[in-house]
């Protein structure tokens, strides 16, 4: 006879509100929190539009991590895997879904994709019509250094640690997260969620500091339309760009070398059907992986931690921090000139493509509604690409060996 | 190199706001380069072009065409009247003026 009585019982043992409740001083209580946070983020992404394709699936990816008992993910077994103690192999063997998600994150394979659609997707003609916007891409990388700087400062992080954390203000998803998996993969999850936040909150951040240091006069300064860029230039920069910058930092091969393939598939006019996969299809696919693989690391062990709310408040003021150093260099640009570049274009250096160039353009037009900054500032934005992973890899080759 | 000193930290964030900087200027450096090489071709493409016969550069220029409807000063160069239209719509939201408060002169598609 079936003792129904056993066989329920031993449901409730196995579920998870059993282990939250068996165990909620010894960690349930974090996965609460955890549970609840998650759904905090979906709100920002669903509701508030924060980022939408990426929070989605990094909370949705938080949630799946913190549900007690059904082993999507373990963060043991990644421990071990940093020790040395285990491969792959192990990994895929006793890992759950999210375990093997993971894998094209530790690997870097997902950054390097979705880099590889950015290229595809970004039009560098802005940037070859006018050489010098390169700068503004260098000069909004300070957060970065000074965030770095900050972090080891503060004494709560090792110089790993701090690496990972200053490439937030290096406004790049991809970057952080390629950085972060290898220099410190234990503060993934706070990391890529600040990232992607304060992305989010570029059209808040960015207009205080732009109005602050730059004069309504210097606002409303039109520029005149660039040289038109021929097929050939646009053909032969991508690979120059792999060439000079590979070369120059051979860590950030992975990133630029397919940033740059990515675009070289866009504008040979031969493979415009890989162009659109990678537009599309693979970027969306990426996307999938990588959002959840990121929201897996968020577990409450690792999350809440003093270390998360550092990694915030660093997080902003390397954002902000940059847009004044991409601001400065705008400054430096205008007395250059003789007032021909309007500063604003300096903060589209951030990276953060295409959101900073509307922002510089958003700004611009409330000064004088009649000027366009979106093409000029598309250089600078597409610049803080290259700049930021120059950043990254300057900071991989110090730490990463 | 995992517990720098702070003063050490502070020698690498400007070492390393310096690489990124001397990497950006050269590859500007080479942008520019190239930049230049590419107009100085077309520039030559352009001046090989055989000259038009005289009797045609003497020619009065023709009149682009006008507008239909608009006050008989715009002129549009290869637009569409429909495309022209919803271009001044556009110009006349971004700005926030009344359509009528604005002149176009001429429209012209940037090749």
């Amino acid at each position: 006879m079936v003792n129904v009585g056993e066989i329920l019982l031993n449901l409730w043992n196995n579920s998870g509100f059993a282990a939250i409740s068996a165990g909620f001083l010894d960690g349930g209580w974090q996965n609460l929190v955890m549970l609840a946070i998650s759904c905090v983020l979906l709100y920002l992404a669903i509701v508030k539009k924060f980022e939408p394709l990426l929070l989605t699936g990094i909370a949705f990816g938080c949630l799946l991590t913190n549900l007690p008992g059904a082993g999507l993910y373990h963060q043991e077994l990644w421990d071990q895997f940093m020790a040395h103690e285990i491969g792959y192999g192990t990994v895929l063997l006793e890992g759950g879904l999210l375990d093997i998600f993971y894998i094209g994150v530790k690997t870097s394979l997902y950054p390097c994709l979705i880099f590889m659609g950015v290229g595809a997707m970004t039009d560098f003609g802005p940037l070859l019509s006018n050489p010098k916007s390169l700068l503004l891409g260098a000069a909004a990388q300070l957060g970065v250094f000074v965030a770095f700087f900050a972090a080891r400062a503060s004494g709560f992080f090792t110089a790993l640690e701090a690496a990972a954390i200053g490439i937030i203000g290096g406004a790049d998803g991809p970057t952080a997260i390629f950085l972060t998996s290898q220099l410190a993969p234990h503060l993934l999850g706070a990391i890529a969620v600040a990232a992607y936040s304060y992305m989010a909150l570029i059209p808040l951040i960015q207009p205080p500091i732009m109005n602050w240091m730059t004069t309504p006069e210097q606002r409303k300064i039109k520029m005149v339309q660039t040289r038109t860029v021929s097929k050939t230039e646009k053909i032969i920069f991508p690979i120059v760009v792999t060439l000079f910058v590979a070369l120059l930092l051979p860590d950030t091969a992975p990133l630029i070398g397919c940033l740059m393939l990515g675009n070289l598939f866009k504008e040979t006019g031969v493979t415009d059907r890989l162009s659109d996969t990678v537009q599309n299809a693979l970027m969306n696919i990426v996307t999938i992986l990588l959002s959840t693989a990121v929201g897996a690391t968020m577990v409450g062990s690792n999350f809440l931690t003093a270390q998360t709310l550092l990694i915030v408040i660093l997080g902003v003021i390397a954002f902000g921090l940059s847009t004044v150093g991409g601001l400065l260099g705008g400054l430096v640009m205008w007395k250059l000139t003789g007032g021909k570049v309007n500063p604003l274009i300096g903060s589209a250096g951030v990276s953060a493509v295409p959101m900073a160039a509307r922002v510089s353009n958003t700004v611009g037009q409330k000064n004088n509604p009649s000027n366009f900054l979106l093409m000029h500032a598309m250089g600078p934005n597409v610049a803080g690409v290259i700049g930021s992973a120059i950043a990254a890899g300057f900071l991989l080759s110090i730490f990463g060996g | 190199m995992e517990n720098i000193s702070v003063l050490d930290a502070g020698i690498l964030a400007l070492l390393g706001y310096a690489v990124v900087f001397f990497g950006i200027i050269l590859l500007m450096v080479v942008v520019m380069v190239m930049g230049k090489i590419f107009v100085s071709i077309e520039n030559k493409k352009k001046a090989d072009l055989p000259t038009p016969a005289p009797v045609a550069a003497a020619a009065a220029p023709a009149a682009a065409p006008t507008a239909p409807g608009s006050a008989g000063e715009l002129k549009l160069h290869d637009v569409e009247p429909k495309t022209a239209a919803m271009l001044m719509a556009i110009v006349a939201d971004k700005m926030g003026k009344p359509l009528n408060e604005l002149r176009f002169i001429s429209i012209k598609e940037v090749k």
